[in-house]
């Protein structure tokens, strides 16, 4: 199981380097924000481990958990749209 | 596996391929938007997802969703909100603080499963102890981190670097004392929770203990390596949590994180183990000239300067972090866009050190409508510069000192603009101050260059309405 892990955990990467050498640097905030708000996905994680707690102090690590996480995913991918927008000058125009 | 599971695991698999070709889509402007919109449908169908899978089983209890619930929908309006009012040049400062959150979020997920009643602490495969230990560990190195960096460059903590004495021996001892506890976790039982909490303690603890002596200036090097941190932490609690698309969208961003390190610290020419020991890199020295280097300094009047800019044939911006910390960002779009009326050629020349984080000059050029196909980079712009009539230079220092050509000083062999080969040099900046290398730059004492002693955005105001007076 650890193996099938790590075999997932190292394909992930050298797809993410193949994908991203190849951002070009004007874009470089915008992928490295785009990049912080994927890492939100530990909110998925934080669900599947309150299917397992039980206690006062494991609810409250939950919750603080679950806020930390969701700040992190909506906050994440709505800066990176609002600065993609400025590299976007028909978005602009519309909005 | 039910038909249920088998789904699940397919609907997964396809948004970690989405993942992949959203962060792809990013390689142009003109698709990027639709490729982080993508990543954010699939990050809903998955958190969907993973709710109905909850539902499905039935295993969590109401304490749980209630918890659940309320830290998601608080969390969720709290980044909503934050990421809706900031302002362009706030940015740096607020993805660092996501990023924070994203670490303490994964170190949590560690801490909550060795509160998990239902799994006995003897039976744990050590992987999975391995992996809560990583998570924690890395996890609130980067929460608290990642907070003193966003502090830095909010200017709510000095941007200088702080000395802590004794900083060596006190990363090595929490090193120690992280390593010591893992060992009680792993071999005694029971003492799980207590080990845990105080590897995150000296997690923390390290975080604050690297991060103060780093200057303002290395920065985004540093924001980029703790974003690969949380990246590796949020794999980690992958590995915990046995769910693979957690590992691949942790690798991803894993990966991100140390590709823009990497191109940040090349482009600062400095070995990135410099910049973690830290102890220079302000950005915002302002020590006086040595003495030789004043008097051959010529100073322009800023009208004297607008007649010189109008009357070109072709202008290269090169807007630095002076620019950035004086948001003049319109300042210069409105003066290049009066040029641009005139008849004069205009580009800006941008570094990819520029600005605050790696690529953030373009983010704040583009907030204020400069058309994209004027930014150029370091390569595409370097061969225009002996063709062009007047290089612009806006509160950019090291990354345009020729010095950088010849070996034997702190900037030998950075990667530089060719300003001093165009035809002539304007530089606006406050005072003859030094870069956060520390060294004269003898661009400012060349023979074609005069400088403008200006604030960015009042200097480029004055030019503007210099420009203006010799609109037909």
């Amino acid at each position: 199981m650890l193996l099938a892990d790590l075999t997932v955990f190292v394909l992930g990467l050298l797809v993410g380097f193949e994908v991203i050498t190849k951002v070009p640097a004007t874009l470089h905030t915008p992928l490295m924000s785009g990049a912080n708000a994927i890492h939100g996905i530990v909110l998925a994680g934080v669900m599947l481990m309150a299917a397992a707690v039980s206690t006062a102090t494991g609810y409250a690590v939950v919750l603080v958990a679950a806020a930390f996480a969701a700040m992190n995913v909506v906050g994440g991918y709505v800066v990176t749209d609002r600065m993609l927008t400025m590299f976007d000058p028909g978005a602009r125009a519309r909005s | 596996m039910s038909a249920f599971d088998s789904t699940v695991q397919l609907v997964l698999l396809a948004c970690a391929a989405l993942f992949v070709v959203g962060l792809h889509l990013m390689n142009a402007p003109s698709t990027a938007r639709r490729g982080n919109r993508l990543s954010a449908a699939a990050m809903t169908v998955l958190l969907v997802l993973t709710a109905l899978t909850l539902v499905h089983e039935q295993q969590i209890t109401v304490g749980a969703v209630v918890a659940l619930t309320a830290g998601t929908l608080g969390g969720g309006v709290a980044g909503w909100f934050a990421a809706r009012r900031v302002a362009m040049t706030a940015m740096p400062q607020l993805v660092s603080l996501f990023n924070a959150v994203g670490g303490g979020a994964a170190a949590l997920i560690s801490l909550g499963e060795a509160l998990n009643p239902a799994t006995d602490p003897d039976r744990r495969p050590v992987q999975t102890a391995v992996s809560m230990i990583l998570g924690m560990a890395i996890g609130g190195l980067t929460l608290s981190g990642s907070l003193v960096a966003s502090g830095k460059l909010a200017g709510t903590l000095p941007g200088r670097p702080i000395a802590v004495p004794g900083r060596s021996w006190a990363a090595g001892l929490l090193g120690l004392v992280v390593l010591g506890l893992a060992a009680v976790l792993l071999t005694a039982a029971g003492a799980e929770v207590a080990a845990l909490s105080g590897i995150g303690l000296a997690a923390l603890l390290s975080g604050v203990v690297l991060t103060l002596p780093i200057g303002g200036a290395d920065m985004p090097v540093v924001v980029s390596l703790l974003n690969a941190c949380t990246g590796t932490a949020v794999a980690m609690a992958g590995f915990v949590l046995r769910a693979g698309v957690l590992i691949i969208a942790g690798a991803l961003v894993g990966a991100a994180g140390a590709i823009l390190t990497k191109l940040m610290a090349d482009a600062m020419n400095r070995s990135l183990a410099a910049i973690v020991a830290g102890g220079y890199g302000t950005g915002d020295v302002a020590v006086p000239a040595a003495a030789g280097g004043t008097a051959a300094v010529r100073e322009i009047a800023a009208a004297d300067a607008a007649l010189q800019l109008a009357y070109a044939r072709k202008v290269v911006i090169v807007p630095g972090y002076g620019l950035a910390a004086a948001q003049a960002q319109h300042e210069v779009v409105a003066l290049a866009r009066a040029l641009g009326e005139r008849g004069v050629e205009v580009g800006y020349g941008i570094h990819p050190v520029a600005g605050r984080m790696p690529g953030h000059m373009n983010v704040l050029l583009a907030e204020a409508d400069a058309p994209y196909q004027q930014l150029l980079d370091l390569d595409e712009i370097n061969p225009q510069f002996p063709a062009t009539d007047v290089a612009l230079v806006v509160g950019a220092n090291d990354v345009t000192n020729p010095a950088a050509r010849r070996p034997g000083n702190s900037v030998s062999g950075m990667p530089i603009l060719d300003v001093d080969r165009s035809r002539s040099v304007i530089v606006i900046k406050r005072s003859l101050g030094h870069g956060y290398a520390g060294i004269d730059n003898e661009l400012y004492t060349g023979r074609t260059t005069a400088m403008l002693f200006a604030d960015a955005k009042k200097g480029l105001a004055a030019l503007l309405a210099g420009v203006r007076e010799y609109a037909t």
